[in-house]
């Protein structure tokens, strides 16, 4: 890849200025979004991130998904709409194998996370969700303390030498995720007894804290009221850089603020995915061009 | 609405309407209060019937016995009770015939029977612990027999109500805690007889129960919820398991007798064998419970740990275990509650028998509670009544100790989210 000059992220959030350092720095530089659109323009076949070829899934005999082809880039947010029941879901959780717990679910097609198969027998799905991180549509934090929710993913991966290191590795993922300064207080208090904001922030920084390569995220901000959405997204273009994201959304307004690459589903086929600034704009498919002027969804 | 007139919230019929709702509430408030009354009612008649007639079972009365040892035809010498064979030496010793002998020079011919097991028993403990006392005329107090004690506390025969009143004329008539009731076990003379035996005889039984049904019920129950595929198979085991929660006591107790006893020859009347019969009984109880507190956990809790990369055997030990625990315990609470107050099945594998001494280990012959009440229920002897309501109350406390506990270690485990 040919933009990873190092230089201090600031925050592409119009309006929030950067108060402190960065808390991380970026793998790769997303302060310029021109250029990076123009590194893509030059390269158009650089190597994504995720890669899914012709993927279908079948719940028992019902095929809920068609032969679905994305890329997914590690510097880009990747954002998922379409209409309830149209398989975003579905494909989101085929990329850490989360359908792999349904019994009757059956996948096809091949998927890759940096050329490597995932869906062979060989790759090792616990291995696979830690490179390969998720956030679900309703906070779900463990019911224990805030601490033990961010330290549980290191601490069953080994990723902490010591104590002073967990500790450091949940502060960081904590500041990561927006959150520490409205916990460092508490962190032996309840995950469950945080406001719905700050518990789906808390999921955030328990994918963080095992330090993957990608976060999927559900729906995240659909349980959540306007203002902790704000928050959501501002940390989503925080985390751009850092880590390749895909998030499905029910919202176009928020794929439109918050993503650079988007795919439209619907019936379970993907009808369109591209750029974002081109899909809201000028989407080449009918279907797509009904869906955001709001004709059916 | 049909008509076209707009509703009447006002109306006469709506007032009533509106009344006859109120009123069905009402009535149905009075039922439910009733139930509940009727309940209480109960449970209060038991307690107090239980206790009036129980708590005589844990006084004993003690007369007081001038005995001339010199006088006596025991041959007993004090130098030769030193040693650790003391007990057997005036075990050998016809304590009974010189207890007698002195009843009747101190209190007549009619007193001759007055003192029983008991007796002898407490005296045997007295001379072992101070051989001295048999060269001297001491004045022992020593609990009376079954029948001067039934006296003392209700009516009897004419007889032992003279010598009753014989003995408080003279002051030699006293009711003391029966100690002797916590301490000993069976016997054939209801003043000698305790509990002690048959409360060991449970604990050995439960603790086999407990420990063999417990960890056997949470895995089956953890691994058919977590683990198992679902098919024809599992669906036949759930089904059998459901079935074998239903299946009545006794029926247990043959099986037990079949397999542990004349299968496997395991010792006769052993709290194992009872044990491993009330454990296949309880381990139903157990599994459903298990598999119903399971299934409450929230999937999304499963899903979460799932995506950090935790495994399934993690998820299951680190998140779901623990929150079905409550769960799991209340289940086997009411199982162990079940089993501790079972007697059907172990009547089959021969706990009935008379067992006078508390059992030394888990293979060793033993009692159970509910089994001893039972036997001395049967009994003729009237100075067993107030004892078989004493050891109901001793089965009671035991229960609640036991679900106190088990109530106490629920409450801890016992997480929100």
């Amino acid at each position: 890849m040919d933009m990873k000059e190092k230089s201090p992220m600031t925050s592409t959030l119009p309006g929030t200025e950067p108060a402190e350092a960065p808390l991380h720095a970026p793998r790769i530089d997303v302060s310029d979004e021109a250029k990076i659109e123009q590194a893509q323009a030059l390269d158009p076949n650089r190597e994504p991130k995720m890669r899914a070829d012709d993927v279908s899934v079948y719940y028992g005999e019902k095929q809920a998904l068609k032969d679905v082809s994305i890329k997914i880039y590690e510097d880009l947010v990747t954002a998922f709409i379409g209409p309830s029941g149209c398989g975003k879901s579905t494909f989101l959780r085929c990329l850490n194998r989360m359908n792999d717990t349904i019994p009757s679910a059956r996948v096809t097609g091949t998927i890759t996370l940096d050329n490597e198969d995932i869906t062979s027998a060989a790759m090792d799905v616990v291995q696979l969700r830690a490179r390969v991180g998720m956030v679900f549509q309703k906070p779900n934090p463990f019911p224990k303390s805030i601490f033990e929710n961010v330290a549980y993913g290191a601490r069953i991966h080994g990723l902490a030498t010591s104590k002073p290191d967990l500790a450091n590795i949940v502060e960081k993922s904590l500041r990561r995720a927006g959150l520490w300064d409205e916990v460092k207080d508490r962190l032996e208090e309840s995950g469950t007894a945080l406001s719905g904001g700050q518990q789906q922030r808390l999921c955030i920084a328990r994918a963080i804290a095992v330090d993957p390569e990608v976060i999927l995220m559900d729906e995240p901000c659909s349980a959540l009221d306007p203002i902790a959405t704000a928050k959501i997204e501002e940390l989503i273009h925080e985390l751009r850089g850092r880590y390749a994201i895909a998030i499905v959304t029910h919202n176009m307004q928020q794929a439109a603020r918050v993503s650079q690459r988007t795919a439209f589903f619907h019936l379970g086929e993907l009808v369109e995915y591209g750029k974002t600034s081109e899909i809201f704009t000028n989407p080449s498919q009918q279907r797509t061009q009904d869906y955001i002027t709001g004709r059916y969804g | 609405m049909s008509s076209s007139t707009p509703t009447r919230w006002t109306d006469g019929s709506m007032h009533k309407r509106v009344r006859r709702r109120y009123a069905a509430e009402r009535r149905f408030r009075a039922f439910g209060f009733a139930a509940v009354a009727i309940s209480v009612l109960f449970l209060a008649f038991l307690l107090f019937s239980m206790g009036s007639k129980g708590l005589g079972g844990f006084v004993q009365y003690q007369a007081a016995l001038p005995i001339d040892f010199a006088k006596s035809s025991l041959f007993l010498d004090p130098a030769t009770l030193r040693g650790p064979d003391a007990a057997q030496t005036v075990a050998g010793a016809d304590l009974e015939t010189a207890i007698s002998q002195a009843a009747t020079a101190a209190y007549g011919s009619d007193a001759a029977e007055m003192f029983g097991d008991a007796a002898v028993n407490v005296l045997t403990r007295q001379i072992v612990a101070d051989p001295n006392i048999l060269t001297g005329t001491p004045t022992l107090w020593l609990p009376v027999g079954s029948k001067v004690d039934v006296a003392a506390k209700h009516d009897a025969d004419a007889p032992s109500e003279h010598l009753v009143n014989l003995l408080r004329s003279r002051h030699a008539l006293r009711a003391a805690f029966n100690m002797e009731f916590l301490t000993q076990s069976d016997s054939t003379d209801p003043s000698a007889v305790g509990v002690w035996g048959a409360l060991k005889g449970t604990f050995l039984t439960i603790l086999v129960t407990i420990g063999l049904a417990f960890p056997v019920g949470v895995l089956a129950a953890v691994y058919l919820e977590e683990f198992a595929a679902r098919n024809r198979w599992t669906d036949a085991i759930e089904v059998s398991i459901n079935n074998l929660a239903a299946v009545p006591s006794i029926i247990f107790g043959l099986l037990g007798l079949a397999v542990f006893l004349n299968v496997m020859n395991l010792p006769r009347s052993a709290p194992l064998v009872g044990g491993l019969t009330l454990a296949l009984m309880t381990m139903p109880v157990i599994v459903i419970a298990g598999r119903n507190a399971i299934k409450t956990v929230p999937p999304s809790i499963r899903d979460a740990a799932l995506g950090v990369g935790a495994s399934k055997m993690q998820v299951v030990f680190h998140h779901v275990l623990p929150l079905a625990l409550p769960g799991i315990l209340t289940g086997t609470i009411i199982g162990m509650a079940r089993a501790l107050g079972e007697t059907a099945p172990l009547l089959m594998i021969g706990m009935r028998a008379f067992i006078a001494a508390p059992p030394t280990g888990i293979t060793a012959p033993a009692t159970v509670l509910p089994v001893q009440i039972f036997l001395w229920s049967d009994e003729v002897d009237r100075g067993f009544v107030e004892k078989t309501s004493a050891a109901i109350i001793v089965l009671l406390l035991f229960m609640l100790v036991m679900n106190g506990l088990a109530i106490y270690l629920r409450n801890r485990f016992e997480r929100r989210w």
